[in-house]
């Protein structure tokens, strides 16, 4: 393994006294933008350009490394305790993560996520150091068909989720679509759904969408029955991650591992299907042992507060952040406005980012891709003992609270573009959010909705674009028809199979068949 | 990122120390010092991050960029704005803020409706006058204040390694024979440089531009790895971003769009359109603007600050790093050439009944 002999000079390279300093310095930032609502990691390596041009390229890159995981990392602890997602990768982690924080169980939750994305950003750290020029070969003959045909595979899914009444869910799940639609048509340049609005143009941001429907909607649903409802005061839970959470935990990290890196990986691939996709089989499989009466302990938690809806998500948003190096790293490639802002910095210092990066400044691309397995120890260290500090915040009396929770939302809405239409806009979901309340509609169909139609619609069209408007494009590709196929097999079969299973196991009947009629998708 | 106090606009930054500091002034019990510290903590990491720290505010400058973080006016923008930190020029503090939106327009509107400002410049390109067409806002650039162009960067015609076009006659023989046998590409959006440049080069050749099958694509990134992986034919598209592949020898730039040919060892040896006997230059551009309405006085100011900072080796050395041609006019000679510009992005866009 020669790779590994270079990763350890690596090692050596970034384990100097200063060179720590400056990963720790790094973490400490990137998890305080994390946790600030607007700034984005990409935003903070851009405000600390100008310092860093002072410092040897490669403690710059080390200390870019550490914000890069901490900011991505730094986001989930307001989805877990205040559900505002500070940026699209965080917002599955919410849905389970809030309701363990509610359910006193915020600092298992946090513990989980910070493990979590240990794990996976270290076996991801340590694919890219592996496998990355290989890797980064075959990601670029994924085209549009596949991500689309992917994002099919996501849309069936999404069928799990819907809720008990899957009228609503489907309700939920075209308003989502719905929204998705606003903004310019990317063809034509025809206005959707705008209004004459000029904001509203460039498509609505999935963070402040799902920061009204989660966090104002609730703060707005727990305002009108603040006085007809006693105060639930969340229960204190043990400070620290439990032989049982680990248990349950562990498997998602590595399967959210399995999501996230891949995706990482693609020039198009981003966090959001990756998370939404271990999210979804976690909560399948959840569903599946219970079924099953296998582990009663194991009982379907979702919904109240299941660790594997925090731990499967997290992992898999920090393997994706460290498969982004893949195309950065191999290819020279900017694939997200994270990398594009770390690529100039190496222009700044005269380094031409490129498919040469990796062998003529090898000894930068070694100690950097250390830094970062350093950066990610630190991580862990820092927070793993504030998670039990974090959740105590929850302890706040609920007016304090909400008011906490709604100024937190309105800054983050505000702060990424100073223009108040974005707290309006805010609002607005605010009120979709707790109007989704009143009447019962499942929320996630939304979010699902909101993410997937925008990506489906763009690799759909570009694909069509390419082949001229012949369908037959959509099947061109090995990884789509591979996919086509398992989703018909998955399809086809379930039904059968759930016939077959209830005639023989007669005593989960009444369980199973209503489940395996309303989805009909991948185990 | 943008919350500072002491930075223009006060209205934002104010409200926020406000809300802030009440929130603190109610510490009574144990819990909520633990949200105000949250708070204030925040606050000053924001401040911290901004690198806020001073007291007098007078000569202070903001400078807005109407892209993201990592993008070509947020490159241009921050470099313009450290050479002119670092040799503090203006006297003051220059707070960079991005404004997102409309490919730009957002931040265009936005510009012109704080008029008379005079303590506020915006980056702006070829890609801002597009999107004010394709998304509709009615913002003219030569009607802010035109300040000074800084920058030219040339767009080429990219090909991956093995593309069976050798020259750029190649593609225009194709071209002409079936415009939607050739699928191209770009990194901007409909209205941006990398589409008006095919569209205007496929008129140059006699091609229609509404026959041309163009591709958009997020950036530079997924239009580089489209084309690595053969998603499409042709790319077009600045070429800084590209240089790396380039000198790999996995892409190849059938011609570049510019007068004269690109400086440097990679791409000395691609001829120009005017030198295949296509009559066409076209050039993507950078400069900055200041609000409608400000007085003489402050105009020639920021011109004259501007002017210093092109003058300085720092900025060469800015130019040499990023690959950017050096087009520095100021003043009525921008404004001149903003309208030229105007004209013509609008002029193709009516072609290909885009407008």
């Amino acid at each position: 393994m020669e790779n590994l002999g270079l990763l350890w000079d690596g090692l050596g390279a970034a384990l100097t006294p200063m060179n720590l300093l400056y990963a720790a310095v790094g973490v400490l930032l990137g998890t305080f933008v994390g946790v600030l609502p607007g700034i984005g990691p990409a935003m903070a390596i851009a405000l600390l350009l100008p310092v860093t041009f002072g410092l040897e390229p490669t403690q710059a890159f080390i200390m870019f490394a550490g914000l890069y995981y901490g900011g991505m990392y730094g986001g989930s602890t307001t989805s877990i305790l205040l559900n505002t997602p500070g940026e699209s990768a965080s917002v599955m982690t919410a849905l389970e993560g809030n309701r363990m924080a509610r359910a006193g169980r915020g600092a298992q939750a946090l513990a989980t996520a910070a493990v979590g994305s240990f794990v996976a950003g270290t076996i991801g750290t340590l694919l890219v150091a592996m496998f990355a020029p290989a890797l980064a070969d075959v990601a670029v003959e994924i085209g549009a068909p596949s991500y689309f045909a992917l994002m099919v595979l996501a849309l069936v899914m999404t069928a799990t989720v819907l809720g008990a009444s899957p009228l609503r869910g489907l309700l939920s799940l075209f308003v989502g679509l719905t929204i998705g639609l606003v903004g310019l048509d990317l063809n034509t340049g025809q206005p959707r759904l705008t209004f004459g609005v000029t904001q509203l143009v460039d498509r609505l941001d999935i963070v402040v969408v799902a920061v009204g429907i989660f966090a104002l909607g609730e703060a707005l649903w727990v305002a009108a029955h603040l006085r007809r409802k006693p105060a639930r005061v969340v229960p204190v839970g043990q400070p620290w991650l439990g032989r049982e959470d680990l248990r349950r935990s562990w498997r998602p990290w590595l399967r959210g591992t399995a999501f996230g890196f891949p995706f990482g990986a693609l020039p198009a691939g981003g966090a959001e299907l990756p998370t939404f996709l271990s999210y979804v089989t976690e909560r399948r499989l959840a569903k599946r042992s219970a079924t099953k009466g296998r582990g009663t302990e194991d009982e379907d938690e979702f919904g109240r507060g299941a660790i594997e809806g925090v731990a499967g998500p997290e992992a898999a948003n920090n393997a994706s952040a460290a498969g982004m190096l893949v195309p950065m790293l191999a290819l020279g490639l900017p694939v997200t406005a994270t990398a594009s802002v770390m690529l100039s910095a190496l222009q700044g210092y005269g380094i031409q980012p490129g498919p040469q990066l990796m062998t003529e400044h090898a000894d930068m691309v070694w100690t950097l891709l250390a830094s970062l397995l350093v950066g990610n120890l630190l991580l862990l260290v820092l927070n793993l003992p504030l998670a039990p500090l974090w959740a105590r915040l929850l302890r706040i009396p609920r007016p304090q609270l909400y008011a906490g929770i709604l100024f937190f939302a309105c800054l983050g809405a505000y702060a990424t573009n100073l223009d108040p239409f974005d707290i309006a806009l805010l609002l607005v979901f605010g009120l979709l959010g707790m109007a989704m309340r009143r009447f019962g509609l499942p929320v996630l169909p939304l979010i699902l909705g909101v993410i997937l139609g925008p990506l489906m619609e763009t690799k759909l069209r570009e694909a069509l674009t390419i082949s001229g408007g012949d369908p037959a494009i959509l099947w061109s590709e090995p990884l789509a028809v591979a996919i086509y196929a398992v989703l018909l097999l998955v399809l086809v079969t379930r039904p059968l199979l759930s016939r077959w299973r209830s005639r023989t196991e007669s005593r989960i009947v009444a369980e199973a068949e209503t489940e395996a009629v309303t989805e009909g998708s991948a185990r | 990122m943008t919350i500072s106090p002491g930075a223009q606009p006060p209205r934002s930054t104010d409200s926020l120390e406000y809300t802030v500091s009440t929130t603190t002034s109610r510490r009574r019990r144990g819990v909520r010092a633990a949200v105000a510290a949250a708070l204030a903590t925040a606050l000053v990491a924001v401040t911290a991050a901004c690198g806020v720290t001073r007291g007098d505010d007078s000569a202070d400058i903001d400078m807005w960029i109407p892209n993201s973080p990592g993008g070509g006016y947020d490159q241009t923008g921050r470099a313009a704005v450290g050479v002119l930190d670092r040799d503090d020029i203006t006297g003051g503090d220059i707070q960079v803020t991005n404004i997102l939106g409309a490919g730009g327009s957002v931040a265009m509107s936005r510009l012109m409706g704080e008029e008379g400002n005079e303590r506020l410049m915006m980056t702006l390109g070829l890609g801002v006058v597009g999107s004010t067409y394709s998304f509709g806002v009615d913002a003219r650039p030569h009607d802010a204040t035109p300040l000074a162009q800084l920058i030219e960067e040339q767009e080429g015609v990219l090909v991956p390694a093995d593309s069976p076009f050798e020259t750029i006659d190649d593609l225009v023989a194709a071209w002409k024979k079936d415009p939607g046998s050739v699928v191209v590409g770009g990194g901007s959006s409909p209205g941006g440089p990398d589409h008006l440049f095919p569209m205007q080069l496929a008129k140059a050749t006699g091609v229609d531009p509404k026959d041309v099958r163009y591709v958009s694509y997020d950036g530079g990134g997924p239009l580089t790895s489209a084309l690595l992986g053969h998603k499409i034919q042709v790319g077009f598209s600045g070429l800084a971003e590209f240089e790396g592949q380039i000198a790999a020898g996995e892409l190849r730039v059938l011609a570049v769009s510019g007068e004269e040919r690109v400086a440097g060892d990679v791409l000395a040896d691609v001829p120009t359109l005017t030198e295949s006997g296509i009559d066409l230059v076209f050039t993507n551009w950078r400069g900055v603007v200041a609000p409608p309405g400000i007085s003489d006085e402050a105009r020639d100011r920021l011109i004259d600050d501007l002017t210093r900072m092109h003058d300085s080796p720092e900025w060469e050395q800015a130019l040499a790093d990023n690959g950017w041609t050096d087009a520095f006019t100021t003043g009525d000679d921008f404004e001149q050439f903003l309208r030229e510009q105007d004209e013509r992005v609008s002029t193709t866009l009516k072609e290909l009944n885009l407008l």
